[in-house]
């Protein structure tokens, strides 16, 4: 099934009609669950009527994994009661923490990669697949800040995280160029290093500058169109790894849905030949 | 400073967390070195930007009456006092109207915190539990003494409140519909009622005694007791006529006849 996926985008309320009616081939559609863990009512349908006519991918971010505790066990019941109405094709998550000690911070947070964050991380991945009865993809973090007392590098820790739980990963390649920049480290040779085959899905974006700081602190927005270093480090990726089912997320300053159906193309075409050549 | 080694997972949290919110002099030591590098700024903003702006997602009646930037100012200061304790942001708020009626620069505008509980009421009929409606013809046919010992248990969509002092629904409902109040807005009680008939929040006004009536329903008292309650509100109230108007308006889910009547 995943193999006939090609490029999808982000689903946002405003554009739901053109995304309902939207015959592309291979187009599927991403949400964040968060947004439909209600009880009833109309969200619910929408996301229902979505999924009638499109596959959909759940991409959490607030099962806080890389939090000093459990991942909350109502929440990842509802999830999993989501799951179990939507039937995903993808569920992933973040190498991140956001909720801590009761409150969320609506942010993916930082920790420093030690043997206790792993083994915390491998409990809470465990965890989380046990408990919604899937495989999930985990996505490599944007860096702003320098992080010291790291006893992992991050391409190791997410390959023995991988190798421990069996989960998946989401490479997030936006995300790699931002962290590059801002930490000071080689995109080309952190995305030729990525472990292709636990690669699940792709994800592409657009970020900013920071308004004080500039070309010096990328920030990860998603409010702006794909950039071309991005696309050089995708091609480059697919070359290499073959075909992943590939997002195009932008969740601010949204254009026309053409727009982002344009960019989604770029994409699919980018992904077609490798498609072929996988068959 | 080093951060990480040594230092284990729950501290390295607990300071960056509260770091988050905090003056960064007031930042725990064990992150000081990570507050003082202008990225620390990126979390703090997002984290911040996104509660305000989940804020003023689910409250767009008060944000229009207040205008964006008195709004984000008030939902800052809600922020610094409440955090999220739930990802799904749109449960985000549970208690601002009850902030804004004790917040001073909200002083002048006494109404607006029942404006924020009837935007509060939107998000929460909107997404409740989704359950049959009882229309006018589901009372037909039954024994008019069997019915008086009936209960009929509000839908889980409908929401409603009456504000004795301002005409809370009228406000709130034209700044709901971004519609401009059309002269001067007569100063009176008002009800509201809230409901999801189909697939859609829609609104209405009601009266003191339908208030009191839907209070009653929802305590599971019986529908001779319900219409009692109705007439002590206002004893010219018409209960045939309160009944068939919410029934109308979706606000009751069905009808439970006792199946052991008393004699």
């Amino acid at each position: 099934m995943i193999s006939t996926l090609t490029a999808g985008l982000g689903l946002k309320p405003q554009h739901y009609d053109e995304a309902l009616a939207c015959p592309a081939a291979g187009l599927w559609f991403e949400v964040h669950p968060e947004n439909y863990l209600v009880e009833g009512g109309p969200r619910l349908r929408w996301l229902d009527a979505i999924r009638e006519r499109h596959p959909i991918s759940l991409h959490g971010v607030a099962l806080s994994l890389a939090a000093d505790t459990t991942p909350d066990r109502e929440h990842l019941r509802r999830l999993r009661q989501l799951a179990d109405r939507i039937e995903p094709v993808l569920l992933s998550e973040h190498l991140a923490w956001s909720t801590w000690r009761g409150a969320y911070h609506p942010d993916l947070l930082p920790f420093p990669r030690t043997n206790e964050a792993l083994a915390r991380i491998v409990g809470n991945v465990d965890a989380a697949q046990a408990a919604l009865g899937r495989r999930i993809a985990i996505e490599n973090p944007s860096h702003y800040l320098r992080l010291q007392g790291h006893e992992w590098d991050e391409i190791p820790f997410l390959d023995e995280l991988v190798r421990r739980t069996g989960c998946g990963l989401l490479l997030d390649v936006n995300n790699v160029h931002v962290s590059a920049t801002n930490l000071g480290f080689d995109a080309a040779a952190y995305t030729d290093a990525f472990p292709g085959a636990a690669v699940m899905e792709i994800h592409l974006a657009g970020h900013s500058r920071d308004p004080a700081l500039g070309d010096a602190l990328l920030v990860d927005s998603h409010d702006a169109p794909v950039s071309e270093p991005v696309w050089a480090l995708y091609e480059r990726l697919v070359a290499r790894i073959g075909p992943r089912p590939t997002l195009i997320e932008r969740d601010d300053r949204l254009p026309p849905f053409e727009q982002l159906l344009a960019e989604r193309e770029r994409a699919h075409h980018a992904l077609v030949p490798a498609l072929a050549e996988a068959a | 400073m080093r951060v990480g080694s040594g230092m284990s997972l729950a501290s390295f949290e607990d300071a960056f967390a509260h770091a988050l919110f905090a003056e960064p002099r007031e930042a725990d030591p064990t992150v000081a070195d990570l507050v003082a590098q202008p990225a620390f700024a990126v979390y703090r903003n997002t984290v911040t930007k996104s509660c305000i702006d989940a804020l003023q997602a689910n409250f767009p009646a008060v944000t229009r009456l207040v205008g964006e930037e008195w709004f984000r100012a008030a939902a800052a200061a809600y922020v610094a006092r409440e955090r999220p304790n739930t990802p799904s942001l749109q449960a985000y708020g549970a208690t601002f109207a009850a902030f804004l009626a004790g917040f001073a620069p909200a002083a002048e505008l006494p109404y607006l915190a029942d404006v924020a509980r009837l935007d509060r009421y939107w998000i929460e009929s909107h997404g409740a539990v989704d359950a049959p409606v009882l229309d006018a013809t589901g009372l037909v046919g039954t024994d008019p003494g069997v019915l008086a010992g009936a209960v009929l248990p509000p839908h889980p969509a409908a929401r409603w409140a009456w504000f004795a002092e301002s005409p809370v629904y009228s406000i709130w409902r034209d700044n709901r519909a971004r519609a401009t109040t059309g002269g001067e807005l007569p100063w009176r009680s008002q009800g509201a009622l809230l409901t999801r008939r189909a697939d859609v929040v829609e609104w209405t006004e009601i009266d003191h005694a339908a208030c009191r009536f839907l209070d009653a329903c929802a305590a599971g008292r019986s529908l001779a007791l319900a219409i009692d309650a109705a007439l002590d509100a206002d004893a010219d109230a018409n209960p045939a006529r309160m009944i068939a108007t919410l029934l109308h308006a979706g606000a009751v889910t069905r009808l439970i006849v006792p199946t052991d009547q008393p004699a």
